[in-house]
C-alpha cells in the first residue's frame, strides 16, 4: 500500500537573495506598510498566548491593530512558556568570548544538523540582542553580577556564554513581561483578550484565511470570529507522545486543523527528547519534569561501568563509575547537544548500565561541583531545581546524584511558513513553536525562547504588515457559506464524540497512543518499527471513534470533551510524524534511523538525498498525504558532520 | 495506599454545591495529588459519572493553574509546594482529604474545584506593567542594577498567581499579589517613572474587584507555593503613603 506519494516542489519566495547581513533589513524596507489611522480598522486574530502569541499580541496592539487574542487557560499568563527554565540566547558577547551575530547564526545551523533555512537562523541570530534590550525595558528581572550587569551562562551544544537566565524560571519571567505588555493593552482596549476559548477550525473565504471557529470552555458555545488574518501561536505537539515535559493542555488541533484545511505541514517528525528529565515513577504518571539542562554546566553524567550494579551511588567508587558523556565527547563533554546526550542515555541503558528503578535512569553528579564552588553557590544557581527535583522524587540531590531520563520536549517540525512566517494560506502566520522554521532538526538549549520572542516582537509585526498592505479588508457576512461550513464541521464532531458513549477513557486512548509513538517513533526509529506504528496507529484511531466515553454534555464546562477532540487530532498527527520518519531514510539531529549510522553508532545525514524540507500536504484522514519538497542552499554554513568529540 | 476523599462538586456557578464522598484505591505514593484526582475521574468516567473539574496545566509547580483546598490548606499541608507538585507520600493509608475550591467572593465558581480568577488580570492591566512598547529599548547594559535590587525584585516577580494567598486570607485580600508586582517593578530602576501612579491605580482596581483589607494576618505568605515574603505587603504601602502623601 501506498503511504505517501511525491508532489511538486515548494520554494520560499518570501526571503531576499544576496548578502545574508543585510536580507533582513532589505525584507524590512521592501516590506509595504500601513498608514496609522488605517491600523484601528484591521483586525487580526492571536490564537496562544505564549511567548510567540503574547508578544505578538501586544506588539500588533501597540502598533494600533485591533488584536483579538485566544487561549485555552484562564488567564494567558499560563501558557506553556511560562515553565520554560533554563534561558534565553543572544549575540551580545558580553562575555568577551568571541561570540556574534555570525556565531550564533552559525551554532544554529550547525546544531539543526543542516536541516534549517539560513536566512530564517540569520535574522534569529540578528535580532536576538534586541529582545534582551526589550525584555530589560520591560523590568524582567535576569541574573545580574554584583556590578549590576546581565550575567552569562553557557547552555548545551556552544561553547561561548551567551545565555540570559532569571534563576531557573527564564521562561516564567520572559512570559510575564509579554503578558504584562498584553494586558496593558487589554486595559486600552487595543486586544480583546478571550480566556478559556479554545479554536475548533480555522475559516477561509476566497483561499484566503479570514477567521476561526472557537468553543467557550465554560458555557461550551460555539461561535465565529472574523478577521482581516489569523496568527498561530498554539505552540508544540510533544504531548502525541502522553508523556512529555508539556503542560497537560498542550495540542495540536489549531496546527491540524489548518494543515486539514491546506496548510503545509514541515518535518513532523522532527522530535527533541530532552536529556534531563526525571524518570517516569509508575503507571499513574501524567508527565513528565524536565530538569533544566542549565544543570549539566556543573553536573556530571555517569552510571556504572559494569551493567546491573545494584550499589547506591555513594558506595560505587570513582573508578568504576564511566562518565560517558566526557569519555565519548572530550571536547564538549557533558555539554553535547540534547540529542546526541539523550541518545548516549539510551544506549548505556540498553546496554544494562541504567540506574533506578527498570534500569531506566543515569546520574547527575553535583559533588565535583559542591566541592569546587561550595553549596551557597551551586544553590544560588540551582537552588529551584533542587528544590523541585526533591520534592518529586523525595532524593536530595546535595547530597545524592539526581537521576536522569530523557524525554519529549520540543518539537522542532510544524506548520510550513515562508520568510515572512507566511503558512501556504495566505492571510495564515504561524509563529514560535508553532512553526517549523528556525531549528531543523535540533534545537539547541535555550533557543526556544529567544525564537519565540524574535518572532513574536520583531518579525512579525513587519512581515504581517506587509501582508495587510497589500490585500482588502472587505468585510465578510456571518452567513457567509465558508463561514457557516466551519461552523457546522465544528458542531458535527463535537456532537459526535458526545454520542459514541462507548466504554473507554480519552486518557486510556492517549495513553496507547503515546507508547506507540514512544516506542516507534522516539529516540531511534527503524523501517520496521514505524511500519508496524502506521498499522497500530490507523488501528486504535479507529477503535477510538468506535469506543471512545465522553461524559456530560456540550453546553458545559466539559474537561473531557476538551481532551477527546485534541487527541482525536493526535491520532492523525501520530501517524503523519510515523510517515515523515519512516520516509527520511537518514538520521538527522532528533531523528535517528538505525538504519543510518556511522561505525560507532552516530547520526549518519545523507546530504544527497535528504537536505530538503518535507513538506506535507493533507489528503483525507488515512489516506496517503502528499510530499512537498522545499530544498535547502547552504551558501555560508557548508555541511559537515557534526562532531562534538 | 487507600484512601477517601470529599469533594465538593458543583455542576455549575448557580447550583447550590456539596460534598460528596469516594473510594481511592491502590494509590502509588509517588503519585502526585492531581494524579491520585486523575485516577478517581478515570474510575468516575468509567462507572457513567461526571468526572471532577479541577484547573491544572504544566503539573510542575510554575503555571499557577492548579489550586484547591485540601483539609481546609490552600495546597495542602506541605510549605511552598503547589497542588500539583504535592504528593500522595505526604498523606497516610485510610486517610480521609476534604477538597474544596478556593472560596472568596471575587474568584466565582465555575464548576466543581474550577474558579473565575480573572480579578487577578484586571489588577495586572490597571497597572503592573513598565510601558515600555516593542522597538524602543536602550542597549540593555546602559540600565544597570543593583544585585541585591535585582535579586528581590526577582524573589518577588516568583508570583505565580494561583490565587492561594485570597483562598487563605480571612478577609479575601489580593494584597500579596498585589504587593509582588508593586514590589518586583519598583525595585527596578525601570519601574521608577510609574512607580507612583502603579500603586494607586493596582490598590483601587483590586478594590474594585472586590478584595477584601489587609489586616496582617499573613495566612498568605504561609501557604504561597513560592514563599512571597509579607515583608513585601509593607513595601506596597511604603510606596502607597509616598504617592498620596508625598513622603
Amino acid at each position: 500500500m501506498t503511504l505517501w506519494n511525491e508532489g511538486d516542489a515548494i520554494a520560499d519566495e518570501a526571503a531576499p537573495d544576496g548578502p545574508i547581513e543585510t536580507r533582513w533589513e532589505r525584507r524590512k524596507f521592501s516590506a509595504k506598510l500601513v498608514n496609522p489611522a488605517n491600523r484601528r480598522k484591521i483586525s487580526v486574530i492571536v490564537i496562544g498566548t505564549g511567548l510567540a502569541g503574547g508578544s505578538a499580541a501586544a506588539t500588533l496592539a501597540e502598533a494600533g491593530y485591533k488584536v483579538r487574542s485566544y487561549c485555552y487557560q484562564d488567564s494567558p499568563r499560563r501558557a506553556h512558556s511560562i515553565a520554560a527554565q533554563g534561558g534565553i540566547n543572544a549575540a551580545k558577547n558580553y562575555r568577551n568570548d568571541g561570540d556574534s551575530t555570525y556565531r550564533l547564526f552559525y551554532d544554529t545551523v550547525k546544531g539543526g544538523d543542516f536541516r534549517a533555512r539560513e536566512s530564517n537562523v540569520y535574522r534569529l541570530a540578528e535580532v536576538s540582542a534586541n529582545i534582551i534590550d526589550q525584555c530589560v525595558a520591560q523590568g524582567v528581572p535576569f541574573a545580574r553580577e554584583y556590578g549590576g550587569l546581565l550575567d552569562n551562562r553557557s547552555f548545551g551544544g556552544t561553547q561561548v556564554s551567551r545565555t540570559f537566565y532569571a534563576r531557573g524560571q527564564t521562561g516564567q519571567q520572559l512570559l510575564l513581561g509579554a503578558y504584562q505588555a498584553m494586558e496593558r493593552q487589554i486595559g486600552l482596549g487595543n486586544i480583546e483578550m478571550f480566556t478559556r476559548h479554545e479554536m475548533l477550525e480555522l475559516v477561509i473565504v476566497d483561499g484566503k484565511a479570514r477567521g476561526v471557529v472557537v468553543r467557550d470552555l465554560v458555557t461550551g458555545e460555539i461561535s465565529t470570529d472574523l478577521a482581516d488574518a489569523v496568527v498561530l501561536a498554539s505552540g508544540g505537539y510533544g504531548n502525541v507522545f502522553f508523556l512529555s515535559t508539556n503542560a497537560k493542555g498542550c495540542n495540536v488541533t489549531a496546527s491540524w486543523r489548518a494543515h486539514r484545511k491546506g496548510a503545509l505541514f514541515a518535518n513532523p517528525c522532527y522530535t527533541q527528547i530532552h536529556p534531563t528529565c526525571i524518570p517516569e515513577s509508575g503507571s499513574h504518571q501524567s508527565k513528565l519534569t524536565l530538569m533544566s539542562e542549565s544543570l549539566r554546566n556543573d553536573g556530571r553524567v555517569w552510571v556504572p561501568k559494569v551493567g546491573n550494579d545494584k550499589r547506591t551511588p555513594g558506595d560505587i567508587p570513582e573508578d568504576e563509575r564511566d562518565y560517558y558523556l566526557e569519555r565519548i565527547y572530550p571536547s564538549f563533554g557533558n555539554l553535547v547537544p540534547r540529542d546526541i546526550a539523550s541518545r548516549a542515555a539510551k544506549n548505556v541503558c540498553d546496554e544494562g548500565r541504567g540506574v533506578g528503578p527498570g534500569g531506566l535512569g543515569v546520574y547527575l553528579d553535583f559533588a565535583d561541583a559542591i566541592e569546587r564552588l561550595g553549596q551557597p553557590a551551586v544553590e544560588a544557581k540551582y537552588g529551584n531545581l533542587f528544590e523541585m527535583y526533591q520534592r518529586i522524587t523525595g532524593d536530595d540531590p546535595y547530597e545524592t546524584p539526581m537521576r536522569i531520563y530523557p524525554a519529549v520536549h520540543y518539537t522542532m517540525g510544524g506548520l510550513w511558513v515562508d520568510y515572512d512566517l507566511q503558512s501556504t494560506i495566505p492571510g495564515l502566520f504561524v509563529v514560535g513553536e508553532a512553526n517549523f522554521s528556525d531549528h531543523g532538526a535540533n534545537r539547541l538549549g535555550a533557543s526556544a525562547l529567544m525564537q519565540g520572542l524574535a518572532d513574536g516582537y520583531f518579525v512579525l509585526p513587519y512581515t504581517l504588515a506587509n501582508y495587510l498592505a497589500s490585500s482588502s479588508h472587505d468585510t465578510i457576512p456571518a452567513d457567509h457559506e465558508q463561514v457557516v461550513a466551519a461552523r457546522r464541521q465544528v458542531e458535527e464532531r463535537l456532537e459526535k464524540l458526545l454520542s459514541i458513549n462507548g466504554d473507554r477513557t480519552v486518557d486510556s486512548f492517549h495513553r496507547e497512543l503515546g507508547h506507540i509513538m514512544w516506542e516507534y517513533c522516539g529516540m531511534e526509529r527503524t523501517e520496521e518499527g514505524l511500519t508496524k506504528a502506521i498499522e497500530l496507529i490507523r488501528g486504535l484511531r479507529e477503535e477510538f471513534w468506535t469506543r471512545v466515553k465522553v461524559p456530560g454534555t456540550g453546553e458545559q464546562l466539559n474537561q473531557n470533551l476538551e481532551k477527546a477532540g485534541r487527541v482525536a487530532d493526535f491520532f492523525e498527527l501520530g501517524e503523519l510524524m510515523c510517515i515523515d520518519a519512516l520516509h527520511r531514510g537518514e538520521s538527522a539531529g532528533g531523528h535517528f534511523r538505525a538504519e543510518s549510522q556511522t561505525p560507532d553508532g552516530e547520526a549518519l545525514r545523507h546530504d544527497d538525498e535528504f537536505s530538503y524540507v518535507g513538506a506535507w500536504e493533507f489528503t483525507g484522514t488515512g489516506q496517503a498525504p502528499t510530499l512537498h519538497k522545499e530544498q535547502l542552499e547552504f551558501e555560508y554554513v557548508h555541511p559537515s558532520t557534526r562532531s562534538y568529540k | 495506599m487507600d484512601i477517601q476523599v470529599r469533594v465538593w462538586r458543583q455542576a455549575g456557578p448557580s447550583d447550590k454545591g456539596k460534598m460528596v464522598t469516594y473510594d481511592v484505591k491502590d494509590i502509588s505514593p509517588d503519585a502526585s495529588f492531581l494524579e491520585m484526582l486523575d485516577v478517581l475521574n478515570e474510575n468516575l468516567i468509567l462507572s457513567g459519572d461526571e468526572p471532577v473539574a479541577f484547573d491544572h496545566d504544566c503539573r510542575e509547580g510554575i503555571c499557577g493553574a492548579c489550586g484547591m483546598m485540601i483539609n481546609g490548606v490552600a495546597h495542602g499541608p506541605e510549605k511552598a509546594t503547589t497542588t500539583c507538585q504535592l504528593h500522595m507520600r505526604h498523606f497516610n493509608d485510610g486517610d480521609t482529604i476534604d477538597v474544596e475550591p478556593w472560596r472568596a467572593a471575587p474568584f466565582p465558581v465555575i464548576k466543581d474545584l474550577v474558579v473565575n480568577r480573572g480579578a487577578f488580570d484586571r489588577i495586572i492591566q490597571a497597572g503592573g506593567y513598565i510601558t515600555a512598547p516593542t522597538g524602543t529599548a536602550p542597549e540593555a547594559h546602559s540600565t544597570p542594577v543593583p544585585k541585591p535590587d535585582a535579586d528581590l525584585a526577582f524573589e518577588a516577580a516568583t508570583c505565580i498567581g494561583c490565587g492561594a494567598c485570597v483562598a487563605a486570607c480571612p478577609n479575601g485580600s489580593s494584597m500579596l499579589f498585589t504587593a509582588a508586582k508593586v514590589a518586583h517593578l519598583g525595585l527596578m530602576p525601570q519601574g521608577q517613572p510609574e512607580r507612583a501612579t502603579r500603586v494607586i491605580d493596582m490598590l483601587e482596581a483590586q478594590d474594585d474587584a472586590g478584595f477584601g483589607g489587609c489586616t496582617n494576618m499573613g495566612e498568605c505568605t504561609t501557604v504561597c507555593p513560592k514563599g512571597i515574603p509579607l515583608t513585601l505587603i509593607g513595601r506596597l504601602n511604603a510606596d502607597y503613603r509616598k504617592s498620596v502623601r508625598g513622603n
